[in-house]
């Protein structure tokens, strides 16, 4: 087993690029329990944890970049919290706080799992993702990135470097539906954020679909049954619901089932707007 | 205290002790038979089958022998000796051979190297399979073609008690259902085996039940079971899950084979597959009463199915049976008790044995029955209460201490808890942030329930301990399994407490001293706990007849009273001694969502005389925390026989945020006649009624009927459906 622990972004492309076979870990925290499974079989690591710019997020002209490598740990801190609360709360919601310390932002993307926690509130925000590789790098939307169940577009010998939201004016929320009070994959999930300058909410729904999907009829409803003077939701809510479901297309598990989800994610997107615009 | 040289006088009973393996557990210093190692040790791991319902068609081992590194690769023809095992019927094959029966049942093992090469070796077996339809309805099992030359009835046991015609002024009827629940041990299966030179092997195992162990592995291996030393390895909880072997007589045949020690490891998805679980049941009520609220009669008709093997199911299904009624005078009852082998994962042993099952249906229609009389439901039970000379369904009738009354009472009678205080993660849905105030609605739920301490049915489970008393420190030597239950704290208190001396010394538990029996039943404080005793009163007596001996030595077994067989109308003592339990139980639920938070438990238990409080406490803690998690969301998803949660990110236990506060309303203490120091078992009884309480109160709460545990959030959100 070799395992390389590169400390620069370009050392981490290089040992990719110069080994096709490598896996990319970040926090470990899905690829571990495969690998402990005997499900996924390694040959050789490569480790984002040192990675220096992956590291840390920033603010700039209204947009928040976040780097890959934030633990969903720093992503739950106050001052993050301040600026971006519906992705602080999301982080809350996944794992133990040892996994929370050890997760991170990119690795609930490359995953790609329709419960992903972070992904609703950056679906609903249509973050910008940067990938680079040794000979170049790109930007691609997250609903082109998420391509389907655990299947997303990063290309061999690309990295996830960061991703790249607008900081919005207006009250956030996310609601996570699990059959334990935490530490729990997600039933159903829902992001809610209102963009009170767009005159617009934008609406992540999650685990009601095979990626992550944006509540694009929900959102349109919004722009007419909110008095965007008073901040007030004027419209029938049952509307509201009935076109949050119809956003959805969840499925029957061993986790769940498609009538439960339906109902769920109608109700939790409610109750989120219903917080939004108190 | 130290600085003079002097000593702090150690912990007696009555008296908090703290464990001795405490500290070292917490700091992670504690050697767990995961831990185990041994110089020049091979690594073992299990092949299993992937289907629940097979015809094996061959078996070629020849592409894992060919890898290197690769040691041992043995199958069903390797087994020297008996082919077969089991706790009250040998119906398991070591490994399969010709027919599957469960999901995960061992086909061969290997030994290697390293852990991946044993990984490897074991994917490269060729196993051609030929597969058939398995049974997995236990409703269907004791008609359809039978899955075993055994056939397909492990137990069918009637009790007709009284005049089983009479009809009552109110009746109630209802059906009920218990999925399957694991166990869910921290510390997964293992084991070291060490050849020895004699031909012999010594094992070194995590179990609750040595001996037996003992004597299966050995006659599995063709050997006397002198030649199997077997000793206790750090084990990491059991709760019934240990009581079978697992991969005792893999692992030993890997080390007599290959001459080398062999370490075997559960995985956590293996441990899943690998033990066996609480029996799924469906139960079938009719409860018979007066107007007054007088039981007259109760029938029932309970299915457990008990999965592909035998294991403990007889037991389990003759508790169900015996306690169906609850701790209730019942006059006239018929209990029609099945337990039956399916496809489906073996079940056995799992604190509460059988008694879990009926109380989550019996208190359901306690609860029926209140309703139709228009009473209230404490009041209906404390109108039907056991107490003592009363006769159980069984016939047999109480001698001992029966406080069903009082732990009914402390634990009505304890204060409410107050409203949620509104914080988000203390509501429904917890860490999701779900639930908003006003949908969520408050419910209360009671429930009562009893078992049998020790084993039954005419079963002789002594125990034997040696104590040797040496320039003031007693060593005591005992075969119980320490399982995290606090034994080894509890044979410090009694060793000093008889002999008056402050050092014990508590010596590994092995098979150089006779057996202990099992760590299960609630049993080893009264059956190892008395040998204990005895060994030391022994002593004490060499000490006053001889002063001034250099050292002093006894061995003393200790046997319960003898019990009987129940008779073809279910009718006889079986039973050694009993124990009682109230709980009730204060949930808020999300009514939109279906989503549940247990607020509080408070429990009244009948414990004879407390030992340890704080290891009282903490037996009901970790009971009613089982009790909740049955209740609300652990359950082994099993569809076709295929088990689809082998894991701890889809089986959910209860995490801190689901743990309800514990509040102990009354310890009732009773000296139970017959039981050292007037002790009681303390075990089970917290997770008999706990999950029956929490199922009530979530019907408070809701209005759904709550017919099945685990209740899932679609039960509720959707029980109007349910219910046409």
């Amino acid at each position: 087993m070799i395992a390389a622990a590169p400390l620069s972004l370009a050392d981490a492309l290089r040992a990719i690029a110069d080994d096709p076979f490598a896996t990319v870990i970040a926090g470990g925290t899905d690829l571990m329990v495969q690998i402990n499974a005997g499900r996924r079989p390694v040959t050789s690591l490569v480790s984002l944890r040192n990675v220096a710019e992956l590291k840390g997020w920033s603010t700039e002209s209204g947009n928040l970049r976040i780097g890959a490598g934030c633990s969903y740990s720093e992503l739950e801190r106050p001052d993050f919290a301040a600026i971006m609360p519906a992705l602080a709360q999301a982080a809350r919601t996944v794992g133990s706080p040892q996994i929370r310390n050890a997760g991170t932002i990119g690795g609930n993307l490359a995953t790609a799992s329709p419960a992903g926690d972070t992904l609703p509130v950056l679906v609903a925000l249509d973050a910008q993702l940067e990938i680079a590789s040794s000979s170049a790098t790109r930007s691609i939307a997250i609903s082109d990135f998420l391509v389907g169940p655990k299947q997303t577009d990063l290309r061999q010998g690309e990295l996830i470097v960061a991703i790249s939201v607008p900081v919005l004016r207006g009250a956030q929320e996310f609601l996570k539906v699990g059959t334990r009070n935490a530490m729990v994959i997600s039933v159903a999930s829902v992001a809610v954020l209102a963009d009170l300058d767009a005159q617009g909410v934008r609406i992540g729904l999650g685990t009601v679909g095979p990626t992550v999907l944006r509540g694009a009829r929900a959102e349109a409803w919004t722009r007419s049954n909110i008095d965007w003077d008073s901040n007030r939701v004027v419209g029938n809510l049952d509307e509201f619901v009935a076109l949050v479901r119809s956003d959805s297309h969840p499925i029957d598990d061993h986790r769940s089932t498609k009538r439960y989800r339906s109902h769920a994610i109608g109700i939790c997107a409610r109750r989120a707007l219903q917080r939004v615009f108190p | 205290m130290t600085a003079g040289g002097l000593k702090t006088r150690s912990p007696r009973l009555g008296e908090s002790a703290p464990r001795p393996d405490g500290i070292p557990k917490v700091l992670g210093e504690f050697a767990f038979g995961n831990d185990l190692w041994a110089d020049g040790m091979l690594w073992g791991k299990t092949l299993r089958a992937p289907h629940p319902s097979a015809r094996i068609v061959s078996v070629d081992i020849g592409p894992a022998l060919a890898i290197d590194g690769v040691a041992a690769v043995l199958t069903a023809a390797d087994v020297a000796g008996k082919k077969t095992y089991g706790l009250e019927t040998p119906d398991q094959p070591v490994f399969a051979s010709e027919v599957v029966r469960y999901m995960g049942e061992p086909i061969a093992v290997v030994a290697a190297d390293h852990p991946e090469t044993a990984r490897r070796a074991v994917a490269a077996i060729e196993v051609v399979y030929e597969l058939t339809t398995p049974l997995v309805d236990a409703d269907l099992a004791a008609e359809g073609t039978p899955i075993h030359p055994d056939g397909n009835v492990f137990r069918h046991l009637v009790i007709r008690h009284g005049d089983p015609t009479v009809q009552g002024e109110v009746i109630v009827e209802g059906t009920y259902e218990v999925g399957m629940q694991d166990q869910a041990f921290m510390g997964p299966e293992s084991g070291l085996a060490i050849p020895d030179d004699d031909g012999g092997v010594e094992l070194f195992i995590s179990t609750q039940f040595l001996h037996v162990d003992r004597d299966q592995t050995a006659a599995c291996l063709g050997l006397a079971p002198e030649k199997v030393r077997a000793t206790v390895a750090g084990t990491g909880g059991a709760f019934g899950g240990r009581e079978d072997i697992c991969l005792q007589v893999h692992v030993c045949m890997l080390a007599l084979h290959t001459g080398r020690p062999v370490k075997m490891l559960y995985s956590r998805e293996e441990s899943f597959l690998g033990h066996v679980h609480r029996h799924p049941a469906k139960l079938w009520y009719r409860h018979h009463a007066k107007r007054d609220g007088t039981l007259v009669n109760v029938e029932a008709k309970l299915v457990f199915d008990g999965g592909a093997y035998a294991s403990t199911s007889s037991a389990v299904l003759a508790n169900a049976s015996c306690f169906a009624g609850g701790p209730y005078l019942i006059p006239n009852a018929f209990i029609d008790g099945w337990a039956v082998r399916t496809n489906n994962p073996p079940c056995g042993a799992m604190r509460g044995f059988g008694a879990v099952q009926t109380c989550f249906a019996h208190e359901a229609q306690m609860d029926k029955l209140a309703a139709a009389l228009g009473m209230d439901a404490v009041e209906l039970r404390l109108r039907n209460v056991l107490k003592t000379g009363d006769a159980i369904l069984t016939g047999q009738v109480l001698t001992g201490a029966v406080p069903v009354e009082e732990v009914i009472r402390a634990c009505v009678e304890s204060p409410l808890p107050p409203k949620a205080t509104g914080a988000m993660l203390e509501r429904p849905g917890g860490a999701g942030r779900t639930a908003d105030a006003h949908h969520v609605r408050r419910g209360v739920g009671f429930a009562v329930g009893f078992k049998n301490l020790m084993f039954s049915e005419g079963f002789d489970d002594y125990s034997t301990a040696r104590v040797r008393l040496q320039d003031g420190v007693a060593t005591v030597h005992c075969a119980c399994a320490e399982v995290g239950q606090g034994f080894v704290t509890l044979v410090q208190q009694i060793a000093r407490e008889v002999l008056n001396v402050d050092d014990v010394i508590v010596a590994p538990a092995d098979t150089s001293v006779g057996s202990a029996g099992s760590t299960s039943a609630s049993r080893q404080t009264w059956m190892s706990g008395g040998a204990v005793e005895g060994a030391c009163r022994m002593v004490s007596e060499q000490m006053e007849r001889n002063p001034g001996a250099s050292y002093y030595e006894a061995t003393f077994e200790h046997h319960h009273a003898p019990t009987e067989q129940l008779d073809e109308n279910g009718q006889g003592n079986a039973h050694v001694s009993f124990a009682f339990v109230a709980h009730r139980a204060v949930v808020d639920v999300d009514v939109e969502l279906g989503l549940v938070k247990v607020i509080e438990v408070a429990t009244a238990q009948d414990v004879g005389r407390v030992l340890n409080p704080l290891q009282a406490l903490g037996q009901i803690e970790g009971g009613i925390a089982q009790g909740v998690g049955l209740a609300v969301m652990e359950e082994m998803l099993v569809i076709d026989g295929v088990v689809r949660n082998a894991n701890f990110t889809d089986y959910l236990i209860p995490t801190t945020l689901d743990m309800p506060n514990v509040l102990v309303a009354s310890l009732i203490e009773q000296p139970e006649p017959g039981a050292p120091f007037g002790a009681k078992g303390i075990g089970e009884p917290p997770t008999i009624s706990s999950t029956a309480a929490v199922a009530a109160a979530i019907r408070d709460a809701t209005g759904a009927p709550v017919i099945r545990v685990p209740v899932r959030p679609e039960h509720l959100v959707f029980a109007a459906d349910l219910v046409s």
